[in-house]
């Protein structure tokens, strides 16, 4: 009998900013929905969430900001993963991102960008359809 | 057409239940009748016979539409609405009838009246309005009631719980004329891109009536990191100005007479403050006529905003430096605005907000006395800072409870004996948190009732967010709106006319007295942790504050609070398209520009010499501030000067 991998996600806070608020309630509603959460805390560097996403084996690297610093910071996270031949782990995003900036994003690969105010239902949802 | 239910035709069939019919009369007057005969024939079908009941028989000639109810005690009971068919005299249905009535009535039966079901209504029968069937609730889960009334209040003393404002213990308010004498100060956060945009958005809001500044520095200057530091990039001038050196101070106030304004300075180090206070001094302007606020709360930059570079013993000794020189130079200066406002942000409730900013404040007052000043000293200095959130009169009652709290921790747990030290300064900025993404014109009626409570709840200054900070830091023309909402509220709503025009409702009263009750159990909890700064290190805080801020996007998510455009009236096809700031990545370069000018003005031997006695200072534990302005004045950097704090205190550890 085979048992089926929880889903493993880690969620970060690169940068300097110390808006937990978001990060912390994904990682419990997460959590709640039956995956398996590593919270970076702040101020880890982007090569350090590279890191730890490899080292932690994750499905998914969520990213929350809401410093204004998103563009830098996620262009320095793709550099990384692919760096570390990692591209194929799927990064999502969070915060106070304003709508041409999330375009940008997505254009570097980021597969979603969730704004103040989304239902975790959304995330959960969307964590799930990008893993399985 | 509707169906009736067994039980409701149970409910009309029972002999037990009392019934009745109304019928309209040709004068337009209902008329109501007991009609014990009443009879569920189908679930379609009523039928009733006519003994002695001539009105209601000529009404339904007339007009066909006739309502049923019956009903029992206790309350049970149903109305049916229908249409009147006509009579029968024969058939299946008057035969049922006509032996039902025989025998329970003991009557004769001609005729039996016929009627189709148009509706089926199940009673709500008796239940007081205590009952209501949903429970209502504050934001911070207060139970509320229906009505208040004087009985909510009978113990209420006016002079030992409100007094009259400018009197002990302040529920009215801190001063005796408050805004009939002066409005709140307008104050809005500024800072992104450089210190010259900066100073433009400055003057910019004062031009346009501002009367207060309130300037927030980027997360590098916040770190005490220069900006070509490989952590700040990406980061400069995005959450607020960077502060290199003394140069960027002196141009972020250019043309600002600093003798001559009140400025408020979002910072947690004694570092931006030095800057500014050398700058005044370059000016030739009297250090004791600078008016303004640091925030320089170590409680916060730990479990709040978490800007934190040296451990939180050591940055409540650079904290209590600015108290003391304040205490001894600067007397127009507030050194310490004790936070709320953060606690909140990050999700905790107003109950939760109170006591953790008074426990903060006590953290405080303790402080100041282990340096040896007496409470009188640097008490009446100290300020707070707290939210306005979505709960109208929650928050005009966490206010008036704050500062009834303080007053009495101030004059009996500290024994202060100036009426300056109880009372409760503060400044309050419109809830960030409540801001939403969507529809974002919204947030413009959000803010407008959170700073009315605001003003309502007596608030010395205020910040008022713009629409569009869910996505972005605000462009002229939104803080504008922000700043005209005040102006609003200042000059037309006519709420400034009378002191404290909400005392004395019931329900405020009573709230006010309840948020008192619950937060002091806080506080007394964090009492027994050892105090706000054990509380911290322990990380209850931060977990309390987690848990109450999963409780509340959860209660979001099930739809049990309704926020509007986000789980209620959405616009599923919706476009974010306003107008949002961009700010240049050249600004950025920029200010790395003006970075390596400051380092070009440094004489090597100068800066080296004020750097170590700021080391040396720091090692004998005196207070830094005067050899901090010293090397600011000869151009070091603040990552030179922060690099001096984390060689001599070390660095904060993140859990």
């Amino acid at each position: 009998m085979t048992t089926k991998r929880k889903i493993r996600v880690l969620i970060a806070k690169p940068g300097l900013d110390g808006h937990d608020r978001g990060a912390l309630f994904i990682a419990r509603a997460l959590k709640n929905a039956g995956m398996e959460v590593i919270y970076t805390g702040i101020h880890y560097t982007p090569k350090m969430v590279v890191e730890a996403a490899i080292q932690e084996d994750v499905d998914v690297i969520g990213v929350s900001i809401l410093s204004g610093a998103h563009t830098t910071i996620f262009e320095k996270i793709f550099r990384f993963l692919k760096e570390k031949k990692a591209e194929d782990i799927p990064v999502i995003a969070g915060g106070t991102i304003p709508p041409d900036d999330a375009e940008e994003l997505k254009k570097m690969g980021v597969r979603a960008v969730f704004l103040p105010g989304t239902d975790t239902a959304d995330v959960i949802r969307l964590v799930e359809k990008i893993v399985h | 057409m509707a169906k009736m239910d067994k039980e409701i035709m149970d409910l009309l069939n029972d002999p037990k239940s009392s019934k009745v019919l109304a019928t309209i009369g040709a004068d337009g007057f209902p008329n109501a009748v007991p009609v014990q005969s009443l009879a569920a024939v189908d679930e379609r079908t009523l039928a009733f016979t006519v003994v002695a009941i001539t009105k209601t028989k000529y009404n339904l000639l007339e007009n066909a539409k006739i309502s049923a109810v019956a009903y029992q005690v206790p309350p049970k009971g149903c109305q049916v609405k229908g249409a009147f068919t006509g009579f029968v005299t024969s058939g299946e249905i008057f035969d049922r009838m006509s032996a039902m009535i025989e025998k329970v009535l003991k009557i004769k039966v001609y005729e039996v009246g016929i009627i189709d079901v148009v509706d089926v209504f199940p009673l709500q029968l008796g239940k007081a309005p205590e009952a209501a069937p949903e429970k209502a609730v504050t934001i911070s889960d207060v139970e509320v009631k229906p009505l208040y009334t004087p009985a909510d209040i009978s113990d209420l003393n006016y002079s030992r719980d409100l007094g009259y404002p400018g009197n002990y213990p302040f529920t009215r308010g801190v001063y005796p004329q408050m805004y009939r004498k002066q409005p709140w100060t307008q104050r809005l956060v500024s800072g992104f891109g450089t210190s010259e945009e900066s100073n433009e958005r400055l003057k910019y809001l004062t031009a346009h009536g501002e009367t207060g500044l309130n300037v927030v520095f980027d997360l590098p200057t916040h770190y005490g990191l220069d900006s070509d530091n490989e952590l700040a990039e990406g980061e400069v001038g995005k959450e607020g100005v960077p502060i290199d050196s003394i140069l960027d101070m002196d141009s972020l106030f250019k043309d600002i007479d600093l003798g001559n304004v009140s400025t408020s300075l979002i910072t947690n180090y004694l570092t931006v403050f030095s800057y500014y206070v050398a700058v005044a001094q370059n000016r030739g302007i009297p250090i004791e006529k600078l008016a303004g606020t640091t925030q320089n709360d170590a409680c916060t930059s730990f479990a709040g905003a978490k800007v934190a570079v040296v451990p939180i013993r050591p940055h409540m000794k650079l904290s209590l430096d600015i108290v003391e020189f304040c205490a001894r130079h600067m007397p127009r200066w507030n050194p310490v605005s004790v936070v709320g406002y953060h606690y909140r942000e990050k999700g905790c409730n107003a109950i939760q907000e109170i006591a953790l900013t008074l426990c903060s404040g006590i953290a405080y007052l303790n402080a100041g006395i282990e340096r040896g000043l007496s409470v009188d000293q640097f008490a009446p200095r100290l300020s707070f800072f707290f939210g306005a959130h979505n709960d109208f009169f929650e928050e005009i009652a966490k206010f008036r409870a704050a500062r009834r709290l303080w007053a009495r921790i101030a004059k009996e747990r500290f024994g202060a004996g100036d009426p300056r030290s109880w009372r409760m300064r503060f400044h309050t900025q419109t809830a960030g948190c409540s801001l939403t993404a969507r529809q974002p014109m919204n947030n413009i009626v959000r803010t407008t009732i959170q700073a009315l409570a605001a003003v309502l709840g007596g608030t010395q200054s205020l910040h008022t967010n713009s629409y569009d900070e869910a996505l972005a830091l605000p462009t002229e023309e939104s803080v504008e709106i922000a700043l005209r909402t005040q102006q609003i509220i200042a000059h037309e709503s006519g709420v400034t006319s009378t002191i404290d025009p909400i005392a004395g409702s019931y329900y405020v009263e009573h709230l006010t007295n309840t948020l008192e009750k619950l937060s002091w159990e806080i506080i007394e909890k964090v009492d027994k942790l050892g105090g706000m700064i054990e509380a911290i290190e322990k990380g209850w805080v931060e977990n309390e504050i987690s848990d109450a801020s999963y409780r509340y996007g959860r209660s979001i998510e099930k739809g049990d609070r309704v926020i509007v455009g986000v789980n209620r009236y959405e616009r599923p096809d919706e476009n974010i398209t306003i107008k949002l700031l961009k700010i240049d990545p050249a600004l950025e370069k920029k200010q790395l520009q003006r970075l390596e000018k400051a380092r070009s003005m440094q004489n090597g031997r100068t800066v080296k010499s004020a750097l170590e006695k700021v080391k040396q200072s720091a090692k004998k534990n005196e207070n830094l501030i005067p050899a901090v302005i010293e090397a600011t004045q000869a151009y070091a950097t603040i990552g030179q000067i922060f690099d001096v704090f984390r060689d001599v205190y070390g660095v904060v550890k993140w859990r």
